[in-house]
């Protein structure tokens, strides 16, 4: 059986960021529209719609996200079938890995993935309560658990057991506050020093409001085709080259090591086999680094340092234009984290960046990306490797 | 003869002293000190109340014997502040502790004597065979009005009593109670705080029904105060029991050792529960005991125990004795003991 | 309105620390659950009821400064992965303690506290929380 490669013909985001005036469908509509039209397809092309998206449940009231993005797309009357994937703040990579298997199967040739967020809508630490929807509400939140909770107590095992200072922590955010300075999309467009980002409010300790992703809201969009309906329309798309998805235990308590991702070293593992590929080959690459922590475990768990040693990495090599540049978009914690956009947006910069797009923060003569989008604390991952242009 | 099998208690650490109370409220610490004899008071962390309370001084006074929660058959809790208005903090403890689905259980109120209340009421199942062994607990987080005398005396603490008739370590000789329409000190439902009568809470109140309770105990069982090793009296301050016990002819020898007030204010329910707890853990085998609790509104029970050879088989060191509680403390400001206390009010949603 | 059976369900494993152990493998797990993921189905009904003791050694723990809103009383306040005696880890709360009293490593034990309220006049949620052996 021979499978179908599948391309992004077209991407579109929204800012990320506070944006009070526009609402979730709004959002939806904007990035999608966006996408659509750096296609160049017409909306009728589309054969299925992937929403992704994660608390809109409990922050907007609104399930159903698969039927309202095809709604106020204005797509209601094309029939087509419309789904929400979610696999917290991992829906976006998830959402797209179900769109390349679909254009991989060869059931379908068009398939667009809209990935949505409005966490503005519900004002106060009353979020901090929601977001703790993607950890073990019983065992883990009930009892007064928060994710930044979470990833903080990861930090201070790691830091103590590999002689990590709290600097190299922060470097992630300074590097990704220097990317976003980049990028007219990003929440945060200020650059921020070392001290900075030391000596920030405390989160939850060792954390500071400096290793943490922020409340986003924001959308993302991508089309998806296959080599048939790209040779026949002479699009130049991006191949994704593999696609991978491990889920590891929920709560952090019952993984094997608190400090490693095993769901992350998994997926990275079989999408860069799939691909045939290893990381030397790889560009550039957008991590899920919700929190600075996990910035530097995802870094050694997709294999670029060993366990403890991300700290030399993070100085110079990450940089825009270091050995192995990491979240030229500027990440979750500069360019934003509209959970269910996150992942989707991820697509949009490796998109932009790959086709020679990305302007000042073009990363130089791409030819592969990695894209590392993570749910929870790290109970699932979702890896992909996008290639050359076609 | 039927008694106490096994005693736990229990106080939480944080503290403040009546100097940080004077403080704010433009008072004399010393003329304070000197009139009710209070160090500190104990103060319960903002996750505590009487079921944690009681709890935590079920499971001290399980430690200790070789009871099965299975074969405890009844709960009693008295308090002035349970945590449910209707729901019983009794079945709650129930289910912390794991006892059966048979159960009797029900709340008590009685001002500061709903816990020996209980204490009567499950001696008088397990004389009457409804019940192996049943646990009484007196466990109070009373308010205490800001600005008013009792803000320097209202603490919180608890203490458990499983009693049965047998592995009894100290037997109940005889309980009798007293019993008035007095309106010493009350609070309307629906009140924050209690209201008292200031000084008619003394001679009419307090010691008329301490006293006579006292006396009454003694003619019955033909004894003298020299026949006591201990007394324990309620002890809403540190003037009070110490008074009382001097009518009575009691020196401070023997009432010493049960007289907890000064350093952790008046636990209400718990009050004179927790001073037998104190003299529990230091009690020999043949030690006499007069036991008399106060509950405003008004009453007192009385309680004549002798401790038994059986003591020396508890294992008295597997929960923490009054003492180590007492020593262990964290001390609050004001500011602090009226957040923990909800006496400052936090948003409508919030909580 | 508040929340009811969700809690009720789960209150006895709470309260007790009521877990399971694996009758093929005998591994104990807490929170309980009905399938052990070493022995798939062979552990299927032979899942059983275990009371842990709530003594264990702290594995890491975090000052939670930003907390949801029915936590504001106690704000910040220790949250704990602590490694019970029996096997499991766990995550909970560390009371009653300044930020010199606590460390990896350190020995902790269980205590009953109250861990929520449905509102002040829904019912009151109680759970188990951690304090250092002195």
């Amino acid at each position: 059986m021979i499978l179908n490669k599948a391309y992004i013909i077209g991407a579109g985001e929204t800012k990320y960021g506070e944006l009070w005036e526009k609402s979730l469908r709004e959002l939806a509509v904007e990035a999608g529209l966006k996408a659509v039209e750096n296609a160049g397809i017409f909306s009728k092309e589309i054969e299925v719609l992937y929403g992704s998206n994660s608390l809109a449940g409990t922050i907007n009231g609104q399930e159903n996200i698969g039927s309202l993005i095809s709604d106020f797309s204005g797509i209601a009357e094309n029939n087509i079938p419309a789904i929400r994937i979610e696999a917290s703040t991992a829906s976006g990579g998830a959402a797209v890995r179900q769109a390349y298997l679909a254009v991989k199967s060869g059931e379908y040739d068009v398939v667009m993935v809209g990935g949505v967020e409005k966490m503005t809508d519900i004002y106060g630490s009353e979020i901090i309560d929601l977001t703790s929807s993607v950890l073990d509400r019983e065992w883990e939140a009930f009892l007064g658990a928060t994710p930044a909770a979470l990833a903080a107590m990861s930090a201070r095992k790691y830091m103590k057991d590999f002689n990590v200072p709290r600097e190299a922590l922060s470097m992630m955010s300074v590097n990704d506050h220097l990317n976003a300075s980049r990028n007219p999309h990003a929440q945060y467009r200020n650059k921020i020093t070392l001290e900075q980002a030391v000596n920030a409010t405390p989160v939850a300790e060792p954390l500071n409001l400096m290793d943490c992703s922020p409340v986003s809201d924001g959308a993302a969009a991508v089309i998806v085709a296959s080599e048939k309906y790209v040779k026949k329309n002479g699009i130049e798309g991006v191949e994704i080259l593999s696609s991978a998805a491990s889920q590891d235990y929920l709560a952090v308590h019952s993984r094997k090591s608190i400090y490693r991702l095993d769901s992350t070293v998994l997926a990275a593992r079989e999408a860069l086999g799939k691909a045939k590929l290893k990381l030397d080959n790889i560009s550039f690459s957008e991590i899920h680094d919700s929190y600075s922590i996990y910035g530097l475990m995802e870094l050694e768990d997709l294999g670029f340092a060993e366990k403890g040693k991300a700290k030399d990495l993070v100085y110079e090599e990450i940089k825009l234009n270091g050995r192995i540049p990491v979240n030229p978009s500027g990440g979750l914690k500069a360019k934003g984290n509209p959970f269910g956009a996150t992942g989707v947006g991820q697509f949009v910069e490796a998109y932009t960046q790959l086709k020679g797009k990305a302007g000042e923060r073009q990363v130089k003569s791409p030819e592969h990306a990695l894209l590392h989008n993570m749910g929870g604390t790290g109970s699932t991952s979702v890896v992909h490797i996008l290639g050359g242009v076609a | 003869m039927s008694g106490i099998v096994s005693y736990g208690s229990y106080i939480p650490r944080f503290r403040i002293k009546p100097e940080e109370i004077a403080r704010v409220w433009g008072e004399d610490a010393e003329n304070i000190k000197n009139g009710i004899y209070v160090l500190s008071k104990s103060v319960p962390a903002p996750d505590e109340d009487v079921a944690t309370i009681s709890v935590e001084a079920a499971r001290n006074a399980l430690k200790r014997c070789n009871v099965e929660p299975e074969n405890v058959g009844a709960i009693f809790i008295g308090s002035e502040s349970h945590p449910y208005a209707v729901k019983p903090t009794a079945t709650i403890v129930a289910a912390a502790i794991g006892v059966g689905f048979n159960l009797f259980s029900a709340d008590y109120e009685f001002a500061c004597k709903a816990g020996t209340a209980a204490m009567q009421n499950v001696k008088a199942m397990v004389d009457a065979d409804f019940i192996k062994y049943g646990m009484a607990i007196g466990s109070d987080t009373s308010q205490g009005a800001p600005g008013d005398v009792l803000e320097y005396t209202a603490s919180a603490g608890g203490t458990a009593m499983i009693l049965g008739k047998t592995n009894v370590i100290a037997e109940i000789n005889s309980t009798l109670s007293v019993t008035s329409d007095t309106p010493d000190f009350w609070r309307r439902e629906g009140q924050p705080y209690p209201s008292h009568g200031e000084r008619f809470t003394g001679e009419p109140a307090y010691f008329r029904h301490v006293v006579s309770a006292s006396k009454e105990m003694m003619e019955r069982q033909g004894t003298t105060p020299k026949d006591y090793k201990y007394a324990v009296f309620h002890q809403p301050n540190g003037k009070f029991p110490t008074r009382a016990a001097k009518l009575l002819g009691f020196s401070e020898e023997q009432y010493k050792d049960g007289l907890l007030t000064p350093f952790i204010g008046n636990t209400y329910s718990a009050s004179m529960m927790t001073g037998l707890s104190a003299i529990l853990d230091l009690a020999n085998p043949g030690d006499r005991i007069l036991a008399v609790s106060f509950g405003s509104g008004a009453g007192s029970d009385a309680f004549d125990i002798t401790v038994t050879d059986h003591i020396e088989n508890l294992e008295r060191k597997a929960a923490p004795t009054i003492k180590e509680m007492i020593s262990r403390v964290k001390w609050l400001d004001y500011g602090m003991y009226a957040k923990f206390k909800r006496k400052i009010i936090v948003g409508d949603d919030i909580e | 309105m508040g929340e009811l059976s969700r809690f009720w369900r789960e209150s006895e494993h709470r309260y007790r620390l009521i877990g399971t152990k694996c009758g093929n493998c005998s591994v104990t797990y807490f929170p309980p659950r009905d399938i052990c993921p070493k022995c798939h189905r062979e552990s299927i009904g032979k899942m059983k009821p275990v009371q842990l003791q709530g003594k264990g050694e702290i594995i890491s723990y975090t000052i939670v400064h930003d907390a949801p809103p029915r936590f504001i009383r106690q704000r910040p306040y220790f949250m704990a992965l602590i490694k019970l005696d029996e096997g499991p880890t766990i995550t909970g709360q560390i009371v009653d303690c300044d930020a010199d009293e606590v460390d990896i490593g350190k020995r902790v034990r269980t205590v009953f506290r109250k861990v929520a309220e449905e509102g002040k006049s829904g019912i009151i949620e109680y759970g188990y929380k951690f304090v250092v052996d002195q």
